[in-house]
């Protein structure tokens, strides 16, 4: 778990440099920000963060691990400067480190899809399949793509759809072991090692969400399979090594998304918040009234997928 | 060519069709248990397939010839008295095969025991392993309290297999005196008819379960219907009586005289619950159809109009019901014609589990999600893959050489008939 943590902590410093650039280059396309950056400006702080990401790199502190988790999250809520105005993946991240001091059964993760700005690009898909190393027949938030109307008046829409981690889950009561349940912060969690591979909970969700492990390879039937496919996947916060023909988990198990909570845990956000392009993701916890989550659950453009289920998706659209 | 001949070739082109059958799925087992789920054509949403289907095919067929010999034990019903033992042999191997077909089916095979070491018991599922559980326990005791007998007789004639016979009765040895003779068989038929008693229940209760674990699950409106658990029942009593009839009317396990009345007895069985089940169906269909609006719509129509028409059309009403009926009522006196008839029946209901397993989730949650994603396992569609098959084709094979062997070896037809349990 060492090794797993310095390298979470890593992330998180590497995450808080590159914020500040990525701070300025979303400011400079932002029409909420109100005004252009000057782009002299934004080159020389880009070089700034680049050159102190580099010099950080060069004098990793090896004991970043040994500072307590919530000790680390007040340190970098603590920042001296505030997140720009506007810039609300920096928002979001400090709405989540403000939760993270709070005790686990305080917070109420949620997140909120705006339906409008999502361009399709399949981003968030695509980081999420990097970020957790999800094998073939397993995805956890693909696109799905409507087409609206007629040519000439023909629309597409795109609906990201992740695990809705509901509050009344169908999934959780149908798993004979109980590998399955929804934990105190909200995000429904599976147990790899507990899991028996029935699939009787992906045939409950109601979301297709749920999907199995089929112990397959994208490389599988070219001349190799590429180490990245190999690499272990963090989720839930411990590492899980799959292996060609090896029957260990998460091989042989139901998957889902997790909201990444191995990230989250660590001040980070998730895989497609941090990737979608035109920032149509947000995420956060819905128990602090502060929180950009909490502002936005209050719209009126607001929807939840199949609500007459009674299923109370944590996951809200901006429609 | 004489008949002897005839029935030589017969049964050497069974032999043939057997082995073939046989080592076509040991090389499927071994595929299984080597490369996991590598081979099956399901995926991630269509978890369910062939093997779920044959499950609850097999746990039905289990949980009929269950019920049928609880009318010897429970019921007294003396004109089956003499196929007691076979209904409940039949009960026992087909509940093997159940689950053997299901446990290949499981992601982690070797995790099964969880079901027992950290059950949840909101979960249906947990509920029926553990039902099954008692089941398995209730058929052994009272295929032992049935034949204890007559095993304890076939191991005092000696020869190789006493101390198997020895072993089966666990021990057990007869009184010789007439007296004694007769009050153990009392005792036998006494604790006969209490585990009969306890286990009618059971079998019902597990087997609507069995109904019940898909009707439960809401988001697959054509599985969420209060309908499905007597869909259930009904479908394994007659599938289980099917396979019976077939065994009594097909195989020279009884007298002729006995068989007639046997014969007599369960075809109007078969016929009654034939027709029942075929307006559960109707109720089934019909409902949700008429008026041509509503959520079970599209799957009601893949089932009977899809690409897979026949399977519903051909093989279950047709060859299922059709045949069967007519052949039942038409033609009751003649031996091979029921035991066609029966076989049917029971043969053609796994395309009903098909259709009941598969069709439900054809249908994409969402509308678009079939094209979200392009990936071979993340798609819409399901025709079972011959590894698949393969598996099925071993589980079949193997209960068949169960079923022979049982037959052949074991005291499942009473050696003397004041021995019958009722």
């Amino acid at each position: 778990m060492r090794t797993l943590d310095d390298a979470q902590a890593r992330a998180v410093r590497a995450e808080e440099s590159m914020g500040t650039a990525m701070v300025q280059g979303e400011e400079g396309v932002r029409a909420e920000a109100g005004a252009l950056t000057d782009r002299r400006e934004f080159v020389k702080e880009l070089l700034a963060a680049t050159g102190g990401l580099a010099a950080w790199m060069a004098l990793r502190p090896e004991d970043a691990a040994a500072v307590p988790r919530a000790a680390r999250a007040a340190d970098l809520l603590d920042r001296p400067e505030p997140y720009p105005e506007g810039n609300l993946l920096e928002r979001m991240r400090a709405d989540l480190l403000r939760a993270l001091q709070k005790p686990v059964h305080e917070r109420k993760w949620v997140m909120v899809i705006d339906l409008r700005k999502c361009i399709g690009c399949k981003a968030c898909t695509v980081s999420c399949i990097a970020e957790n190393n999800l094998p073939p027949g397993v995805v956890y938030r693909p696109v799905v793509e409507e087409e609206i109307g007629e040519f000439p008046h023909v629309r597409r829409r795109f609906i990201p759809r992740p695990c809705m981690q509901c509050d009344n889950p169908p999934c959780v009561p149908v798993c004979p072991v109980g590998a399955t349940w929804k934990r105190a912060d909200g995000i429904v969690e599976i147990d790899y090692e507990a899991c028996i591979g029935c699939r009787y909970c992906i045939t409950a969700c109601p979301y297709n969400a749920r999907t199995f492990d089929f112990g397959e390879f994208y490389g599988e039937g070219t001349p190799e399979v590429m180490d990245y496919e190999r690499r272990p996947a963090f989720e839930y916060g411990k590492k899980w090594q799959r292996a060609p023909g090896r029957d260990g988990s998460p091989v042989g198990n139901a998957r889902k998304c997790h909201f990444c909570l191995h990230r989250i845990e660590n001040g980070m956000l998730p895989a497609c918040v941090t990737t979608c392009l035109g920032t149509a993701t947000y995420f956060g916890d819905y128990n602090d009234p502060e929180s950009l989550v909490h502002q936005l659950v209050g719209s009126t453009r607001l929807m939840r997928l199949k609500e007459e289920l009674g299923t109370e998706p944590n996951v809200y659209y901006l429609v | 060519m004489t008949t002897a001949m005839v029935r030589g070739r017969a049964r050497h082109a069974v032999a043939a069709v057997w082995a073939v059958l046989f080592l076509w799925g040991l090389v499927g087992v071994v595929q299984r248990l080597t490369a996991g789920h590598a081979y099956t054509a399901y995926g991630s949403y269509v978890p369910w397939g062939l093997w779920v289907s044959a499950y609850i095919y097999f746990i039905g067929l289990s949980a009929g010839a269950f019920l049928l010999s609880s009318l010897v034990y429970v019921f007294r019903l003396k004109d089956l008295q003499r196929v007691g033992r076979v209904a409940l042999f039949v009960a026992a191997l087909t509940l093997g095969m159940a689950l053997v077909s299901i446990w290949f089916d499981l992601g982690h095979m070797a995790r099964f025991y969880e079901v027992f070491t950290r059950p949840n018991f909101k979960s249906l599922m947990a509920w029926m392993v553990w039902l099954y559980t008692a089941y398995v326990c209730l058929i052994l005791a009272e295929l032992w309290f049935e034949t204890r007998c007559d095993l304890d007789t076939f191991a005092r004639r000696g020869g190789p297999l006493a101390p198997v016979y020895r072993a089966l009765a666990l021990g057990w040895r007869c009184p010789e005196s007439p007296e004694a003779l007769a009050a153990c068989h009392a005792q036998s038929r006494r604790w006969l008819r209490v585990l009969g008693s306890i286990g009618v229940p059971l079998a019902v209760t597990f087997h609507g379960g069995v109904g019940a674990l898909f009707a439960t699950v809401a988001a697959r409106p054509y599985w969420h219907s209060a309908l499905y658990p007597i869909f259930f029942l009904t479908g394994a009593l007659l599938s289980g009586g099917g396979l019976l009839l077939a065994v009594v009317a097909g195989l020279d396990i009884v007298s002729e005289e006995e068989r007639a009345r046997i014969v007599r007895r369960l075809t109007r069985f078969v016929v009654g619950l034939l027709l029942f089940d075929l307006v559960l169906e109707w109720s089934e269909f019909s409902i949700p159809l008429w008026y041509g609006v509503g959520e079970e719509l599209d799957v009601l129509k893949t089932v009977l109009f899809g690409p897979y028409w026949w399977v519903f059309w051909i093989v279950h009403l047709l060859m299922g019901a059709g045949v069967p009926l007519w052949l039942l009522l038409r033609r009751p006196g003649d031996r091979r014609a029921v035991a066609w008839a029966g076989g049917l029946v029971a043969l053609t209901y796994m395309a009903v589990r098909l259709n009941l397993v598969i069709p439900a989730q054809l249908e994409p949650a969402l509308r678009g999600l079939e094209r979200a994603f392009v990936d071979a396992r993340l798609v819409f569609h399901y025709v079972p893959s011959l590894h698949e098959w393969s598996v099925v084709a071993f589980i079949v094979s193997t209960g068949a050489a169960v079923f022979y062997l049982g037959m052949r070896f074991l005291p499942l037809v009473p050696v003397r008939a004041e021995e019958g349990g009722a």
